[in-house]
């Protein structure tokens, strides 16, 4: 998993049925200073995540598990929204 | 997933089963921003996409063959899942 901020959103009329419903939002990887890492990417959320908010999203297999597996292709989903960004404790 | 252009197609006659009634999209990854990258690579279409679309690319294996020949196992890596409409995003980081 990646700490990221959702960054944007994106709509998509046409899809893959299987992606009806869903929210995507793009997302940018942050490093351990939540600066900035890597390029954004497209991420199905799964917990209600809104633009601006601190998450944490899941890459591979296991980012469709969230929902009925059969049902999502997506290789990068939300699963956590981090309180606020001093409940990011670093060292 | 990432964000790609379709920049055009592969025809292969001879190929895995699997990919036989596929179309094999030629996509350019770009940002949000629409700027092209460095990665070129090809994903099957399951959302009847064309030439000069902007697209979703899922890249794990278990989505991407199920997406595309709607069973999983097959030795695909990349499928285009949806036709962008529209990316909005934050004026600022």
């Amino acid at each position: 998993m990646q700490l990221a901020r959702v960054i944007g959103t994106v709509v998509a009329t046409m899809k893959n049925e299987s992606l009806e419903g869903r929210k995507l939002l793009v997302v940018q990887t942050l490093d351990r200073n939540l600066q900035p890492a890597g390029k954004p990417l497209v991420a199905v959320d799964s917990v209600g995540a809104g633009v601006g908010e601190l998450v944490f999203w899941c890459r591979g297999k296991e980012a469709s598990f969230p929902f009925k597996r059969e049902d999502t292709p997506t290789d990068c989903t939300i699963v956590g929204i981090v309180d606020s960004d001093s409940h990011v404790s670093r060292k | 997933m990432i964000l790609a252009k379709v920049v055009g197609n592969v025809v292969a006659t001879k190929k895995n089963r699997r990919y036989e009634s596929a179309r094999v999209m030629l996509c350019q990854q770009i940002t949000p921003e629409g700027e092209e990258m460095s990665q070129t690579l090809l994903a099957l279409d399951s959302v009847d996409s064309g030439v000069g679309d902007t697209v979703l690319i899922v890249q794990e294996g278990w989505s991407a063959s199920t997406a595309a020949t709607k069973e999983a196992g097959a030795a695909i890596d990349s499928a285009i899942v949806g036709v962008v409409d529209r990316i909005d995003l934050m004026a600022d980081l």
